[in-house]
């Protein structure tokens, strides 16, 4: 099953092979996204799902096969790929022993952008963390790090984000929250690669959904068009084909 | 201005961290004054050998001491993999360099202010009329030796064993620096004027030049891995 694709993705995945030594990771991945779309990356632990959000996000680089954000080519072009894409990966890139506004501060200096607090509040505040903006970090929850992540990307206002687990560690009300925030985000014309190997309701916010095993992608379908069930179903016959 | 505001950010949360944990100072400036006991013992009273090796024995309480800081440049980075963060916010990598390379730099002053005060104390010497160019020998040499121990603190901050290979990669591409500090110290513990060891200067002026400048060129490629 292959969805439908239109012109010009942000995120373009043309033959991506990635190799650790003599493995393949990824094994000829293709995959579009497009301006204002969610795709749900699925696929169990060790298939190279977070390789791929690496890969796009210009942190290593594919053996073959072209990965190209926005126009340009993640490999070639790394500094131009980084002005377009947010990620959100497993670790915070939060330093534990500063606030969360000293945090933002030194990220928003970093980029070589003035800092104006009263807009990195709104940004605290939009996470719902303005009441905690001089707490150490090394204070927060697992959830309250994630959404302290989250500012920090905005931050750098992207177009794409590529999210690796958004929403482990999250209770239920943060969920809500990060669903909201994923499908305004995707309303403004962002694009979203959300790694997960759940099957619970944050695969709602996705558009489309792709399943990854061993390296190769072998479902691209529209969300709309399979059931929780089929998915599941799907999921653990190509994984248990892959085993 | 970008360049600077980037470095002024990089030194300004290392010097807020170091602030709040105070994990490097601690251990330094314990360090420091340690290996003074240990010189105190082993040299005892005799005078005359204690000025024939004051020199040598200043800058390795400075160098032993520093090699425990520098190593820890980019630990902190690695800390919930901010290391990665650094690398993919977009701009001039050199600024983590200059940075890291400044907060190293006044780490080791801390450390040679501390080591200046117990040896006359301790080891009761009189520096104060070599102090002027004292000064100078120890910026230059500070410069120097926080160069070279940044950059290889960056490319050791992923090795498991960084503790060990971190010496050994450091300590040979400072022997220029480490000859010129030396001598140009002993000179000027022995009354002698900075006219004396303006060869030892030029020296020192030309690592610091090439260690930074390629400290600076190198980080980007560092980093990037």
């Amino acid at each position: 099953m292959v969805a439908a694709t239109g012109p010009d993705p942000v995120i373009r995945v043309v033959g991506v092979r990635k190799v650790f030594g003599v493995a393949p990771v990824l094994d000829g991945v293709t995959l579009d996204v497009h301006s204002g779309e969610t795709v749900g990356l699925l696929g169990p632990n060790g298939t190279g799902k977070t390789t791929l959000l690496k890969i796009l996000a210009t942190v290593i680089r594919p053996t073959r096969g072209a990965a190209r954000v926005a126009g340009h080519d993640c490999a070639r072009e790394p500094e131009h790929v980084r002005r377009e894409v947010g990620l959100l990966a497993h670790e915070s890139h939060l330093y534990e022993d500063l606030t969360a506004m000293e945090n933002l501060v030194f990220w928003q200096r970093f980029a070589g952008e003035r800092v104006r607090n009263d807009s990195l509040r709104a940004v605290l505040e939009e996470v719902e963390l303005d009441h905690c903006a001089d707490l150490r970090v090394r204070t927060f929850s697992a959830g309250m790090k994630r959404r302290l992540s989250l500012a920090r990307l905005c931050l750098g206002r992207p177009r794409v984000l590529l999210l690796d687990e958004p929403f482990s560690s999250l209770d239920q009300r943060a969920r809500k929250w990060l669903e909201q925030y994923l499908q305004d985000f995707a309303a403004r014309g962002g694009a979203i690669l959300m790694a997960t190997h759940a099957f619970g309701a944050e695969l709602d916010v996705a558009d489309r959904l792709v399943i990854l095993v061993s390296g190769r992608l072998i479902v691209d379908a529209p969300r709309g068009t399979m059931t929780a069930d089929e998915i599941h179903r799907f999921y653990t016959l190509h994984t248990e084909e892959a085993s | 201005m970008r360049f600077v505001r980037r470095t002024w950010a990089v030194v300004r949360k290392d010097v807020l961290i170091e602030r709040r944990t105070k994990e490097t100072v601690n251990a330094v400036v314990f360090f420091s004054v340690l290996l003074l006991f240990v010189f105190e013992f082993t040299l005892g009273a005799d005078r005359e050998r204690l000025a024939a090796v004051l020199p040598g024995l200043l800058w390795l309480a400075v160098l032993l001491a520093a090699l425990l800081g520098l190593g820890r440049t980019l630990v902190v980075e690695r800390e919930n993999d901010c290391w990665e963060a650094l690398l993919l916010t977009p701009g001039d990598k050199g600024a983590v360099y200059v940075g890291k390379l400044a907060g190293n730099g006044l780490l080791m002053a801390l450390v040679e202010t501390i080591v200046l005060l117990l040896f006359t104390l301790f080891l009761n010497v009189d520096v104060a009329g070599a102090l002027p160019g004292l000064l100078l020998v120890l910026a230059l040499g500070t410069v120097g030796i926080a160069a070279v121990g940044t950059l290889f603190g960056a490319m050791t901050a992923h090795v498991r064993a960084r503790e060990l290979l971190f010496p050994v990669l450091l300590l040979p591409v400072l022997v220029p620096v480490l000859l010129a500090i030396v001598r140009s110290t002993e000179a000027l513990l022995a009354g002698g004027s900075l006219g004396t060891v303006d060869h030892w200067l030029k020296l020192l002026v030309a690592a610091d030049v090439i260690y930074v400048v390629a400290g600076l060129l190198t980080f980007d490629v560092l980093l990037e891995g």
